[in-house]
């Protein structure tokens, strides 16, 4: 009888091992597919020209010049935006207004903006930023990017600098430090580091981001670096050549594809290392 | 005066005058920062009333030409200039559907494989493959999606669901059609690969917050690791989970590129989940650079609207729900 018992209990812990064993399996599965797949059709489409030539109507030989530069622009436009203003809320949340009611309301409106559908900012991006001027531009596709990074930034500076022990923040004070300098000299230098992670990982997330690109700053089959003009970015000429019938431009979506992940896992797993000693046992 | 005036200039190059000139000159910076960093702080609060406003603004031409009836309408015909909400609504809530139904065990399964089972040595690999999961960005899924999930579903899956599921009374209808490939249901099991990594990232680290004594002592009196898991950790972390839950639903419903790629972008409803549809965001990124300005344009900023206030109160009962874990643990 108890025999019986214990050997259901060990069964059943068998059975859900198992299944946990394979749900992980299942989900790298995914990840092997997904990468082998960039390897394979990308890889082989790497080339000089990718990097030296524009993007090309079907039939010429061409490269994804302008994207990579109007990504590049793009980025540098919304991490321009976003990291001064990230940084300065998220100091504001941990040091000025750590307490305080609005603190705990901008902190939620922030975690929803954090996952908030991009398509939904491009649109709003649209509504203020292309609709007055009339068309699509760069510096519209900047903003949407911007609007995308800055919560990531304020999260993390918020969490790190409340983990710069108070003693601290007290020893300067103590020597006549004022506030801000506190704040600037202590705060932000012991946490360095992990305001550096946080703007990585706000990069890495532009640089893949698609949906709010569309309709603010459209693509540009030329090379553009104006940036009140329409401009191409990688993430847009993938969606538009992998929904190609020819096989070059085909070809040219999955190296895009390659380049883009390659990018974006570097960046988070560079983020990852500059804060790992910091955060100790995680 | 003479005097006076040498006396000043004195006074001025004093330490003491140096140091008064110094804390003004401190208190004016402190204070600017002080102002920068609140207006920053305000300025977040300012970007979402500046969404919901704006895009408010851009639907009302749609909300008032066609009131309710957009909600329920699942017409969307741009040259009779007639459009509803319901053919994407419905999309998007039976994509999200199959994706938790599917992404969320798994997830969870593989958290606890992370915080219970995982021998230590391999318990970071593991997490951070995990994490590159979640870091791929959505276009990737779209590209992968379309050239090599696409076809597995046409070929293999759907025919064998056809063939089997199709044929059972009642949910027969749900598995009906020819297999396109293109579809409800492919779309549906990319978002559950794509929401599984959030799925564990936040399991996991709720899982974490149980006190290891709980565990122990359950361990104590004998217990096995899944009673441990069923009758401890879920029940003690369950807020946190469930927040967790809800926090990849609100992913799930606003994803748009992965979704645009597979599923097929035909705004009607049909009974069959191996048709094609669309989802409010599909239809957003598909239409939207070459919709006509005017009601066209509008009733899409309607569908945004309404995708932003479904996400908007998905997203904050989960973040309710994760603070209400936080706040017993004393974080």
């Amino acid at each position: 009888m108890a025999n019986a018992l214990y050997a259901g209990r060990r069964r059943n812990n068998v059975i859900w091992a198992a299944l946990c064993y394979a749900a992980t399996a299942f989900g790298l599965m995914w990840l092997a597919l997904i990468l082998g797949a960039l390897l394979w059709n990308g890889f082989g489409g790497l080339s000089l020209d990718v990097f030296t030539k524009m993007t090309a109507p079907p039939g010429v030989e061409g490269g994804l010049l302008n994207s990579i530069v109007g990504s590049l622009i793009q980025t540098a436009i919304g991490l321009l935006l976003a990291a001064p203003i990230g940084i300065l809320a998220g100091t504001y949340l941990a040091e000025y207004g750590r307490h305080s009611k609005l603190s705990t309301v901008i902190r939620f409106i922030n975690d929803i903006l954090l996952s908030a559908p991009s398509i939904v900012v491009g649109l709003f991006v649209y509504q203020f930023c292309v609709l007055p001027f009339g068309h699509f531009s760069g510096l519209a596709g900047g903003v949407a990017l911007a609007v995308i990074a800055t919560p990531i930034i304020v999260r993390t500076t918020e969490d790190m600098l409340s983990l710069v022990p108070n003693t601290l923040r007290e020893a300067a004070s103590a020597l006549g430090m004022p506030r801000s300098l506190v704040i600037r000299k202590i705060a932000y230098r012991t946490v360095m580091s992990g305001l550096v992670t946080g703007v990585l990982l706000a990069i890495a997330r532009m640089t893949g981001e698609t949906a709010p690109l569309i309709f603010t700053a459209l693509g540009n089959s030329l090379f553009s670096v104006d940036v009140t003009q329409p401009m191409s970015s990688l993430p847009l000429i993938i969606y538009e050549f992998a929904r190609s019938p020819y096989a070059e431009q085909q070809k040219l979506a999955w190296t895009g594809a390659l380049i883009v992940t390659a990018a974006v896992l570097t960046l988070s797993i560079v983020a990852r290392l500059v804060s790992a000693p910091k955060r100790g046992g995680h | 005066m003479s005097a006076t005036t040498l006396e000043t200039t004195s006074a001025a190059q004093s330490p003491a005058f140096d140091r008064a000139r110094a804390l003004g000159r401190h208190k004016a910076a402190d204070s600017s920062f002080r102002w920068m960093t609140f207006a920053a702080a305000l300025l977040v609060l300012v970007l979402l009333l500046g969404v919901a406003i704006s895009l408010f603004i851009g639907a009302w031409p749609a909300f008032r030409e066609f009131g309710f009836g957009f909600l329920i309408s699942d017409a969307w015909s741009p040259p009779r200039e007639k459009f509803g909400a319901a053919a994407a609504i419905y999309g998007t809530l039976a994509t999200s559907v199959i994706a938790m139904l599917i992404g969320v065990p798994v997830g969870l399964g593989v958290a606890v494989f992370l915080t219970e089972l995982c021998p230590p040595m391999l318990r970071r690999p593991v997490g951070i493959a995990i994490e590159l999961l979640a870091g791929i960005p959505s276009i990737i899924y779209g590209i992968w999606g379309v050239y090599y999930f696409r076809p597995f579903m046409q070929d293999y899956l759907q025919p064998l669901l056809i063939g089997t599921l199709g044929n059972v009374p009642l949910i027969g209808a749900l598995f009906a059609g020819p297999p396109l490939g293109y579809g409800l249901l492919t779309a549906g099991l990319v978002l559950a690969v794509m929401i599984l990594p959030f799925v564990t990232a936040i399991a996991r680290d709720v899982f974490e917050t149980v006190p290891p004594v709980l565990k122990e002592a359950a361990y104590g009196v004998g217990a096995t690791t899944f009673e441990v898991v069923g009758n401890i950790v879920l029940p003690y972390t369950r807020v946190g989970v469930i927040g967790g839950v809800m926090l990849a639903l609100g992913r799930a419903l606003g994803e748009t590129m992965a979704v645009t790629f597979v599923i097929g972008n035909a705004p009607h409803i049909q009974s069959s989940i191996l048709a094609q549809g669309t989802t409010i965001s599909a239809m957003i990124a598909n239409s939207f650079a070459d919709a006509d300005p005017g009601l066209a344009t509008s009733s899409l900023l309607a569908l945004g609207f309404i995708l932003f206030v479904i996400t908007f109160f998905v997203l904050a009962a989960a973040r309710l729900m994760l603070a209400r874990l936080a706040q017993r643990e004393g974080r």
